[in-house]
């Protein structure tokens, strides 16, 4: 940075922590008031930081002349560190249901509290690494370009990890909105609205100065995710605080109108955050390790299109059969329904890319894991069509069969397409020839693969079953099984989910100590995966 | 039409992603807000007692909401297992909604009057001492007293967003929170005034502080127990 925009940034973050300290002082709840010193103390580190390198000399362009990859390194290790994270409190909540006492009878560990903590580190933490990582690679491979305002970019991944850390905290200390998958209270949301505009102009002045004339697929995915999870998180978190010093605030809608907004918002959290910022990964990685071009570049345009125009109706068919008025559920299972089209259009678009390199799949177990994230792609995006339909709706709705559909997207999904990207990233970033083991890559990949199996088929019979138990009536007219009947026939598949779990949890730990291991420099003499057998006597 | 005009042109694509993205919500949300019917006409909706907002607050901070629906389907075995199904006027001064996405444990909608304040208390600090299958956590900590810096300002704040308090309710809610879950307090029968159907007494067997407990079971007391359904026309308000 010339010196001065240093001197500026220097004056905003005293300002800032001036303005926390204030904040602090005056609050009107302990965790108002822990959250303003948090502020502060990110703010006192940036000062810092900036005050140990200020110069007022001109700087010249440091190592990496190409790329900013500093970032990019960091956004890795991030991700890795939250997912381990997210996994393990997965692993927690899961254990908690098979086993109520380990919520150890504590406020801060009890499952309530601490399933938004599991929720928001896989899903805004360990996916919003990866997607922020990822899409500033790819933005600046595809573009041939560094990225624009590159102190800007670095506010955004340290603004992004204090948004994380914030609303970590919140949670355990009972600090939260009660909107699914935007628990964050008001001043939290505030914080990650100038965060994300932040990476909007990042990335969209990063597409705008590069050095090809055509925007690649995968920015068009990456643009259209950041855009609409923009807009719906500033519409989402509309609230009214009760004080400018109190952690509490009441959502600017009630009620119906309110169940409609978080649902359009939740809905697209999946479908943009979960569906389209992961597609460009997919259009940008699986080509890359593949080393084939993108199946049909036709296919893409109808995929984006028509992926970002039907996603953002579907969000009613969360709410079937509530009192949301009958035609805006109807409409939410249409175009529910007809966003599979587009969705399997995608998923034969990536499974396609291997076109002449199917034999890849023996010896590179990175595509396969990639290959493998684009069937539960498909999977997923068949299945939920499916539920999102009333009849079918009527009995999945409330059950763990919702949470196995969840699950089988998002471990199968997201998470083996980001393990991928990660895999191939690493040796590049650092400047590693290879990764240590591919051997590791194999088992991550299987122990996943089984973790997910379990999970699902454990979640899809305990759903399904609980759903036919509420509604079983015996030969006399009355409904046969107590609630509490219900729940106790879940725990041998409460059991069956923390361990599919677990196995997850294994292989995210296994691939830690690969990607350590290869940024230590250190390559592993493996035995070949597949060997020529010969067959014969 | 030819696609790489948009492609060669970054601004062109955020702004048409933009669009694309928006016609969606407009076309479905929107409406909500303006048609009248969207809220049935029911007659015994009124604001939550403040000791009621402030349960509401404590459910939601524990997160009930995750694994308690308080949304009832029409459907046979749920109406007989839980009551008239939920009207859209029930949780129209909720900000926001907590109908719910999953049932780890029963609906709660209409769980007020369906079991005792005691059995309330015991059931919260030890589930699993009245329901033996439950997967409950244990919440011994509402004992401790409620906390409520301006009490007031909760009041100003859902005014802001909508809910119709009176200056009245709002200049007594200070007395209406501790009068409420105390009987013998002075201005114990003016809750009841001011919040029709309102229960006014000790929810937590001690009398002498006001706890989160006792703000919590006021609440779940309350919901599902306002609406007149004997005045309710179902048909009137089919949507």
């Amino acid at each position: 940075m010339d010196p001065l925009s240093t001197m500026f940034a220097l004056a905003a973050s005293l300002f800032s922590v001036i303005l926390a300290l204030y904040a602090s002082s005056q609050a009107e709840d302990f965790i108002f008031g822990f959250h303003m010193l948090v502020f502060a103390a990110a703010g006192g580190l940036l000062i810092l930081y900036l005050a140990r390198t200020v110069s007022f000399q001109q700087m010249t362009e440091k190592g990496e002349a190409t790329y900013s990859d500093g970032i990019i390194r960091y956004g890795v290790i991030a991700t890795l560190f939250w997912g381990i994270v997210g996994f393990l409190v997965g692993v927690l909540i899961a254990s908690q249901l098979a086993f109520p006492s380990l919520n150890l009878d504590l406020e801060w560990t009890s499952f309530g509290r601490l399933r938004p903590l599991h929720t928001s580190a896989v899903i805004f933490a360990f996916g919003g690494n990866a997607l922020i990582a990822t899409s500033f690679y790819c933005v600046q491979r595809t573009c041939r370009t560094r990225l624009a305002f590159e102190p800007l970019a670095w506010f955004v991944f340290w603004g992004y990890q204090l948004f994380i850390v914030l609303a970590a905290t919140g949670y355990v200390l009972g600090s939260t909105q009660a909107k699914e998958y935007a628990e964050p209270e008001w001043y939290v949301d505030i914080w990650l609205t100038i965060v994300w505009v932040s990476y909007l102009l990042v990335f969209f002045f990063t597409l705008l100065r590069r050095r090809e004339p055509h925007i690649y697929v995968a920015n068009w995915f990456y643009l259209g995710f950041i855009v609409t999870v923009a807009m719906l998180h500033v519409v989402n978190g509309l609230a009214v605080p009760v004080s400018p010093f109190s952690s509490v605030s009441y959502s600017a809608f009630s009620g119906v109108q309110s169940a409609l907004v978080q649902w359009w918002y939740g809905h697209n959290a999946v479908g943009f955050f979960l569906t389209a910022g992961f597609l460009g990964m997919m259009y940008y990685f699986v080509p890359k390790q593949a080393n084939r071009p993108v199946y049909s570049y036709r296919l893409s345009i109808i995929h984006f299109w028509s992926v970002i125009f039907l996603y953002i109706w579907a969000g009613p068919h969360h709410l079937h059969y509530t009192a949301l008025p009958d035609w805006a559920q109807t409409l939410g299972m249409v175009f529910s329904i007809m966003l599979w089209m587009p969705s399997w259009g995608g998923m034969i678009n990536g499974l396609m890319t291997l076109s002449g390199a199917w034999d890849k799949l023996r010896t590179d177990p990175i595509l396969r894991m990639m290959v493998a994230s684009i069937a539960f792609y498909g999977m997923a995006t068949f299945e939920g069509p499916l539920m999102s339909i009333k009849s079918v709706n009527a009995l999945s709705h409330y059950t763990d069969w919702t949470i196995g559909h969840v699950h089988s997207g998002a471990l199968g999904w997201n998470a083996l397409i980001s393990f991928g990207a990660i895999y191939y990233l690493v040796p590049k970033l650092w400047g590693r020839r290879e990764l240590y083991s591919l051997q590791l890559v194999n088992w991550h990949f299987w122990i996943a693969m089984m973790g997910i199996v379990i999970y699902a088929s454990s979640m899809w019979v305990s759903g399904i079953m609980q759903g036919l138990m509420w509604r079983e009536y015996n030969a006399d007219g009355f409904l046969v099984y107590s609630f509490a009947e219900t729940v106790m026939q879940m725990h041998p598949f409460y059991v069956l989910r923390a361990i599919g779990g677990l196995l997850f949890l294994i292989g995210g730990l296994i691939m830690v100590y690969n990607i350590w291991r290869t940024i230590r420099g250190e390559v592993k003499v493996d035995q070949p995966i597949s060997q020529v057998i010969t067959v014969g006597a | 039409m030819n696609h790489s005009i948009i492609e060669k042109n970054g601004t062109l694509l955020l702004v048409l992603s933009l669009i694309v993205v928006s016609i969606g919500g407009i076309v479905e949300i929107a409406p909500t807000f303006y048609l009248e019917n969207t809220i049935e006409k029911v007659k015994g909706m009124r604001p939550y007692s403040p000791l009621e907002l402030m349960g509401a607050n404590i459910y939601k901070r524990e997160g009930c909401n995750l694994c308690h629906s308080q949304m009832i389907r029409p459907f046979r075995d749920e109406v007989e297992r839980y009551g008239h199904y939920s009207l859209a006027a029930e949780s129209m001064y909720d900000h926001p909604f907590v109908w719910g996405s999953k049932r780890t444990g029963p609906d709660l909608a209409r769980v007020g009057g369906r079991y005792s304040d005691e059995w309330h208390r015991e059931h919260l600090k030890d589930p699993q001492s009245v329901v033996p299958s439950s997967v409950m956590p244990g919440y011994k900590h509402l004992m401790r007293p409620l906390s409520v810096p301006n009490i007031a300002s909760h009041l100003k704040a859902n005014v802001v967003v909508g809910v119709p308090y009176t200056d009245e309710q709002i200049e007594k809610s200070a007395e209406d929170l501790v009068a409420q879950a105390n009987p013998d307090a002075d201005g114990a029968e003016d809750v009841l005034a001011r919040y029709p159907k309102a229960q006014v007494r000790d929810f937590d067997g001690d009398p002498k502080t006001l706890t989160e407990m006792d703000a919590l079971i006021a609440y779940l007391q309350m919901l599902g127990t306002l609406v007149d359904f004997s005045t309710y026309d179902a048909k009137a308000n089919f949507r």
